[in-house]
């Protein structure tokens, strides 16, 4: 149908550019990881497992990694449970305002990243407008100080954030339910709930997985919240991984670290998209 | 497009289906979308156990009725009554009414056994009961044999039979169907025709069937209610409706026709060149004459009762039984006519009617 030559202009620039900016530097990553530091600070290239042995030995990595997926657990369930009453509503009983409540949903991401969890920032802090707020109002005598430098700040901030990806496919998925069957549904004697928890929530699982596994993914593997918000009881992962890459100057460690994630998030991506085939039926 | 259609007697047969007691009726209900009025002041009663079928064309407003009766949408004015029971007022999941959609809407995620469960299973059925009424509702449409497959996996004339088994496992009082033979080939349509018409007689479940085709209204229905532009313009047996069509709409709605526009005077009907008489009232008339009634004239004219004319055959078609000729008469005049023996085309004829077959009918007014 298309000549050889359109095939190779349209495939070739996509393929160089996954080569050059993920697969070149997934596998340099690949190899820092299995080469060392030397104590004058220079990298070795003897290739030995020694970083993912100190991986499997020292508790911080562990605990932070289990920290960090308890925070996008929690980040998850929050974003489904804000998420999915909203999509809900826009696809089921907006009516004419859909377009608009969907654009209001699209906007927060046009705004900065840094600007949204700066806000948090001035919202949260010991100073901030909800501790002023909470004074003012004689709810407490002094600032709370768990609001801000907090796993809560942390988990707080990546819902806010992070939501709307829950929110888009979870819509997807309710969009695509055939309204005949809602009306079949009532037909057959079910109410408005038995309707919602037989026909409506089963259909929308894959966009609930979808959604879920952004929600999730995205969370693990942020550093800026937890470093802009989270103080050093909301470090996570990525933090380490900054770090040992920055200040620390431990290249291959930081790649063994960043190896071990991409392949809990590669398995998460797997586990969710057969989810959502055995979830889909059109 | 018509099938040939027996020629009816011209006598009303009365009916069965109005001797039951009503089970809904449907007062003066009116539908408007915004400015668009989709139904007007429509009343119709439904019998306990009658096959009545709403006829129309796309637009005529027959599928927003029946989903008023099913409660998807609410009528602008009017009431339905079941017996005794304001039924518009009820949400349809309290409705004793069951719908056949159209595209089946089976849930895609139930097997075929799950979704003809599925209204036991909402009303909380025990298992041993909602498992023995689902085995026999599929045993009733011949599809235990796919009981544990999923819609997806069936052809859409099963989809059709577990879409109908899902309804009538609920025992409702009312089955509503919406065009539910649309989407089958011609053949598997014209088998299912039979089957529904003999599974409803098996039930004795009251049926609302919703079609566009005459052909279908007319091979399956007790009444039969043509719906045009919103309003009811007749509802009478297939019978009644063909041999005595109430508007030129009906008549030509329902098979072929010959429209005679004519006038009356004194006793006496004037159509162009022909002249009968008849008792109606003076002034401009139109006639519903058949074209099967309409005859090739042989002998010599022997009853003077029948009203002859010669013309010339200007077209004609085969249709297997029979031939519909086209022929224009001495005067100008141009009727259709259904003869088993055929003609050769531009021949000279005489063709012979009697006005007894000429059916007067309402001019049908212009609606938009």
């Amino acid at each position: 149908m298309f000549s050889r030559a359109y095939k190779t202009v349209v495939t070739v620039p996509p393929l160089l550019w996954v080569t050059v900016f993920l697969l070149v530097p997934y596998a340099l990553m690949f190899c820092y990881s299995f080469w060392l530091v030397s104590p004058s600070q220079l990298i070795v290239h003897s290739w030995n497992f020694d970083n993912y042995k100190e991986l499997l030995h020292k508790t911080v990595y562990w605990q932070t990694l289990l920290r960090s997926m308890w925070i996008a657990a929690r980040v998850m369930l929050f974003s489904f449970l804000l998420g999915y009453p909203l999509a809900y509503f826009l696809s089921f009983y907006a009516g004419k305002r859909k377009d608009l409540l969907y654009q209001l949903v699209i906007i927060p991401l046009w705004v900065s990243y840094l600007v949204r969890a700066y806000a948090w920032k001035t919202i949260l802090g010991s100073d901030g407008v909800l501790n002023t707020l909470l004074q003012y109002v004689h709810l407490t005598k002094h600032p709370l100080d768990f609001l801000l430098y907090s796993p809560f700040a942390v988990v707080l901030t990546l819902t806010h954030i992070y939501t709307p990806f829950t929110i888009l496919p979870i819509y997807a998925a309710l969009e695509h339910i055939p309204r005949n069957l809602v009306e079949a549904s009532h037909d057959l004697g079910a109410t408005p709930t038995q309707t919602f928890w037989k026909v409506i929530f089963p259909l929308s699982i894959p966009g609930v997985v979808a959604g879920a596994t952004f929600a999730f993914v995205l969370s693990l593997g942020d550093f800026l919240a937890p470093l802009l918000l989270g103080g050093p009881s909301g470090i996570m992962i990525s933090n380490i991984v900054v770090s040992l890459f920055g200040a620390a100057y431990n290249w291959p460690l930081g790649a063994a670290i960043s190896l071990g994630m991409l392949i809990i998030v590669v398995g998460l991506l797997f586990l969710s998209e057969r989810l959502e085939k055995k979830w889909s039926f059109s | 497009m018509a099938p040939p259609i027996t020629p009816a007697v011209a006598l009303a047969d009365t009916t069965e289906a109005t001797t039951k007691p009503t089970l809904l009726s449907i007062r003066n209900v009116a539908k408007t979308f915004g400015r668009n009025a989709v139904l007007r002041n429509v009343s119709l009663e439904i019998a306990e156990g009658e096959f009545l079928t709403i006829l129309g064309e796309s637009g005529s407003g027959k599928t927003t009725l029946l989903r008023i009766v099913a409660g998807f949408e609410s009528a602008t004015s009017g009431e339905l009554w079941m017996e005794s029971e304001r039924l518009d007022h009820q949400p349809p999941y309290r409705r004793r009414v069951n719908t056949v959609f159209q595209s089946y809407a089976l849930f895609p995620h139930l097997t075929v056994e799950e979704n003809v469960g599925y209204g036991l299973r909402v009303a909380k059925r025990p298992a041993a009961e909602i498992a023995q009424r689902v085995a026999e509702a599929l045993d009733k449409v011949k599809m235990t044999a796919h009981a544990k497959s999923k819609p997806s996996k069936i052809s859409g004339g099963q989809q059709q039979r577990v879409a109908l088994a899902r309804a009538l496992v609920n025992r409702p009082r009312l089955l509503l169907l919406d065009e539910p033979l649309s989407a089958l080939d011609a053949n598997l349509r014209r088998q299912m025709q039979v089957e529904l018409k003999s599974l409803q007689r098996e039930v004795g479940i009251a049926f609302v069937f919703v079609t566009h085709d005459q052909e279908e209204a007319m091979v399956m229905s007790d009444r039969i209610a043509l719906l045009r532009s919103g309003e009811l313009e007749q509802v009478a047996t297939p019978r009644e409706i063909y041999s005595r069509p109430a508007t030129a709409y009906v008549a030509q709605f329902i098979g072929h026709t010959n429209l005679l526009q004519g006038e009356a005077r004194s006793g006496g009907v004037k159509c162009g060149s022909l002249t009968w008489s008849a008792s109606v009232p003076d002034g401009p008339v139109l006639f519903s004459l058949r074209p099967e009634n309409v005859r090739l004239a042989r002998a010599a004219a022997s009853n003077n009762s029948t009203i002859r004319v010669r013309g010339r055959v200007i077209h004609q078609a085969f249709h297997g039984a029979t031939e519909l000729l086209r022929v224009e008469c001495t005067g100008g005049l141009v009727l259709v006519l259904r003869t088993p023996t055929g003609a050769v085309l531009h021949s000279e004829v005489e063709i012979e009617f009697s006005p007894a077959d000429a059916v007067l009918v309402r001019q049908s007014p212009e609606r938009i």
